[in-house]
């Protein structure tokens, strides 16, 4: 137990950290909290991409989930005022029944597919570490997914133009 | 891992003394430059000249009462100057700050780690340095600290786009995210700046913003907002808000300086190694002239730093509509417009003239397209 | 109707295309900011290095002797009527045999306070005075009392030391204004 090597206390350290901001996201009670546990989250897997030499997605999910979609979560839940009463619907009859079969369900699949499926340890003398570094994964974008990579783009196009289109006021609508 | 060694271990442990020291006179230089600008002195009691402020006003803010709201979010209030001073610290360790020593044989990069997404991990960083600001305010429990909080969010989220693609014009150029790729890229005075002046322009305005200082400063606007998110900070924390600032204004000056002026290169250096190599000997020389190079960055984040203070005193603060509208209307656009400049004069194959004719080009259009826009519609 | 020849009228044109990349006017405030940052600072470093107040500051009180070291206060009392705010008062006593050499009239005050909580510093005393007794000095201050029973002054703290006698700059008005020419010339405008 004690003969791990460094690796892997990394990853079981941050295993747990990140089952840590797991739980908390779904436990606090306070929403901001909430936010915050899943930052946290997000840095532990970023971390766990590291391990896995994978930079540029840790620091891509870093930038994009941590530093802009978080801030913009927890932008719009400070200004919502939480109050009690809401945190308390959770605590009725019915939701806990729903919320036991749901998970009980969704254990019992886990379970199952785990007995199942048996994974395909990766080959050590054949496995390419550079696979996850960056010039790599930009030769692979655009050149053989160029298509899709392309396709993606489109339909960011799209959704940012549906979004500036919500967000345009109408003719004659005041300011604030 | 045999890479690490007792010389890394000493370089990394400088460079994080080096930014605190730097951090912590700043502070006493923000003070000088302020009075001398308003044709006064500035400190000079504690120690020759006053060199001992930075330490007197530590000692001060230690011992002053370290009040909490009772109603605040305990943990949170506390994490919050942790996190803006943690994340201010995290950026120094991708920039390189000078070229390399050569010790016992080794050459040890003088660098606290180099990645090839140095470039991205700055901006992340950067991306995260309003988490503090956010929580803190939030758990001050004060609606001005919220309002303050709130400003300083969107601000970061606006600039930080107009940032990125300042940025990514320098990557098309450099062919590389590492920051120590981008440096070396502009050997001798081949610097960012005179192949993207407009990029450069946006790039530091969207540093202002970020650092949340003078004219952006609105997060703290005291006239509105009594003091913004650091409304009901005392003692050592609010120290900790005030010096992450100032952290941020140092590792912001460093990151400007190596993306666009060429960070430890200066013009005549390949003559100045080869002639102190010729003087000292292969491994003194080339050490030496490390040290030269070292000199040179540091001057150049010393003149940014200075810049800031004096922007700073001279630039009355933007609006809050005035501030959105810079960033959105006008950066934006401008950083796309670069953007495609940039790509165009690399395709062109003379990056420089292709930049400056690409760049006269975008000023003729928007010159005549000027007066066909609607007073409205425009630009701030 | 016009209060001043100085008032300026706001610019409210809308701004040019070069100026609103607010960049001229950028550069410009940045010059005369660093003007001021490299020019002569106006700080006087006041405990160590102090100003001078001019010749005819009214400071501390000062009940003038006369060459001969005798006092020249005869308790008249005009100093007290002329108070505007009732900070003097004093009782007069009578020059006794051998007293000649202390007090330069048959007549001399006995005590005579001040009230520096009252005093308003106007000099009407110094003015109403006939004996040119009472001046306030120019070179002095009233130092800061922590306490009241430091607030009334007596004649110890008044009376002129004869070792360091006090000496105006100028007395009177031709006085000054040659001495304004005198410094006028030594700092060379």
């Amino acid at each position: 137990m004690f003969s791990l090597s460094s690796i892997q206390w990394a990853f079981y350290i941050l295993a747990i950290l990140t089952l840590f901001g797991g739980l908390g996201t779904i436990m606090s009670k306070n929403p901001i909290h909430s936010v915050l546990y899943l930052i946290l989250t997000f840095f532990s897997l970023s971390a766990h991409y590291i391990l896995m030499n994978a930079q540029f997605l840790a620091v891509v999910n870093i930038i994009v989930y941590a530093g802009a979609i978080m801030v913009l979560f927890l932008f719009v839940i400070m200004f919502l005022n939480m109050k009690e009463q809401e945190a308390n619907e959770l605590k009725k009859n019915s939701t806990i029944i729903a919320a036991s079969i749901v998970g009980g369900t969704i254990g019992i699949i886990l379970v199952a597919m785990f007995r199942q499926v048996q994974t395909q340890p990766t080959n050590p003398n054949f496995y390419d570490s550079q696979i996850g570094m960056i010039e790599s994964l930009g030769k692979f974008l655009y050149k053989d997914y160029i298509l899709p990579f392309e396709l993606v783009s489109i339909l960011f196009l799209v959704a940012m133009v549906g979004a500036v289109m919500l967000g345009s006021k109408a003719k004659g609508e005041r300011d604030f | 891992m045999e890479s690490l060694s007792i010389v890394n271990v000493i370089i990394v442990l400088t460079i994080f003394f080096v930014s605190l020291g730097i951090a912590a006179y700043e502070t006493y230089f923000e003070r000088v430059v302020a009075a001398y600008i308003q044709d006064r002195v500035g400190p000079d009691y504690a120690g020759p000249y006053g060199l001992l402020q930075p330490l007197a006003d530590a000692f001060k803010m230690f011992f002053k009462e370290d009040f909490m709201p009772a109603k605040a979010d305990k943990l949170l209030f506390v994490m919050g100057p942790g996190l803006a001073l943690f994340t201010a610290l995290l950026t120094s360790a991708v920039i390189p700050f000078g070229d390399s020593l050569i010790i016992g044989g080794k050459e040890y990069l003088v660098q606290g780690i180099e990645v090839n997404i140095g470039i991205l991990w700055v901006f992340g960083i950067v991306a995260l340095g309003v988490y503090g600001i956010l929580i803190g305010g939030w758990a001050s429990n004060n609606k001005y600290s919220l309002y303050g909080a709130i400003r300083a969010a969107s601000s970061n989220i606006s600039y930080e786009l107009a940032m990125g693609m300042a940025i990514i014009a320098i990557i098309m150029t450099s062919e590389s995210l590492s920051v120590r790729a981008i440096v070396e890229q502009q050997h001798g005075i081949n610097w960012n700046v005179f192949y993207q002046p407009m990029g450069f322009l946006i790039f530091l305005t969207c540093a202002f913003a970020e650092c949340n200082r003078t004219p952006f400063d609105l997060p703290e606007s005291e006239n509105e907002l009594v003091a913004g998110y650091h409304t009901e900070y005392s003692s050592m924390k609010l120290g900790s808000y005030l010096f992450a600032e100032y952290l941020n204004m140092f590792v912001t000056s460093a990151v400007i300086s190596c993306l666009y002026f060429g960070g430890f290169n200066y013009p005549g250096m390949d003559w100045v190694h080869a002639t102190l190599v010729g003087l000292a000997g292969e491994t003194a020389g080339h050490n030496i002239a490390t040290f030269v190079g070292l000199g040179a960055f540091f001057t150049k984040i010393f003149f940014f730093i200075f810049l800031f203070m004096w922007v700073r005193w001279t630039v009355p603060r933007f609006r809050y509509d005035q501030l959105m509208n810079l960033g959105w209307k006008g950066l934006i656009p401008l950083a796309v417009v670069n953007m495609v400049i940039t790509a165009a004069a690399q395709l062109s194959g003379s990056p420089l003239i292709g930049g400056y004719i690409g760049l006269a080009i975008f000023l003729i259009v928007f010159v005549l397209l000027w007066p066909l826009t609607k007073p409205k519609s425009r630009m701030l | 109707m016009q209060l001043t020849d100085r008032s300026k009228k706001t610019d409210k044109r809308e701004l040019n295309l070069i100026e609103r990349t607010y960049l001229p006017g950028l550069a410009t405030g940045l010059g005369i900011t660093i003007k001021h940052f490299f020019s002569k600072k106006a700080t006087i470093r006041y405990p160590e290095q102090k100003r001078y107040l001019g010749p005819v500051f009214r400071g501390h009180h000062i009940l003038k002797r006369d060459d001969q070291g005798r006092e020249r206060c005869t308790a008249c009392g005009l100093c007290a009527v002329a108070c505007p705010a009732e900070a003097i008062s004093m009782v007069a006593g009578e020059r006794q045999k051998g007293e000649e050499h202390m007090y330069r009239e048959e007549k001399y005050a006995a005590q005579y306070e001040v009230n520096m909580l009252r005093c308003i510093f106007c000099g009407l005393c110094e003015e109403a005075c006939p004996k040119e007794a009472i001046y306030l000095r120019h070179d002095k201050f009233v130092p800061v009392f922590t306490s009241r029973d430091q607030v009334i002054y007596g004649k110890d703290q008044l009376v002129e030391d004869m070792k360091d006698r006090y000496n105006r700059d100028a007395w009177t008005k031709e006085d000054m204004e040659q001495m304004w020419v005198k410094q006028r010339i030594a700092n060379g405008v």
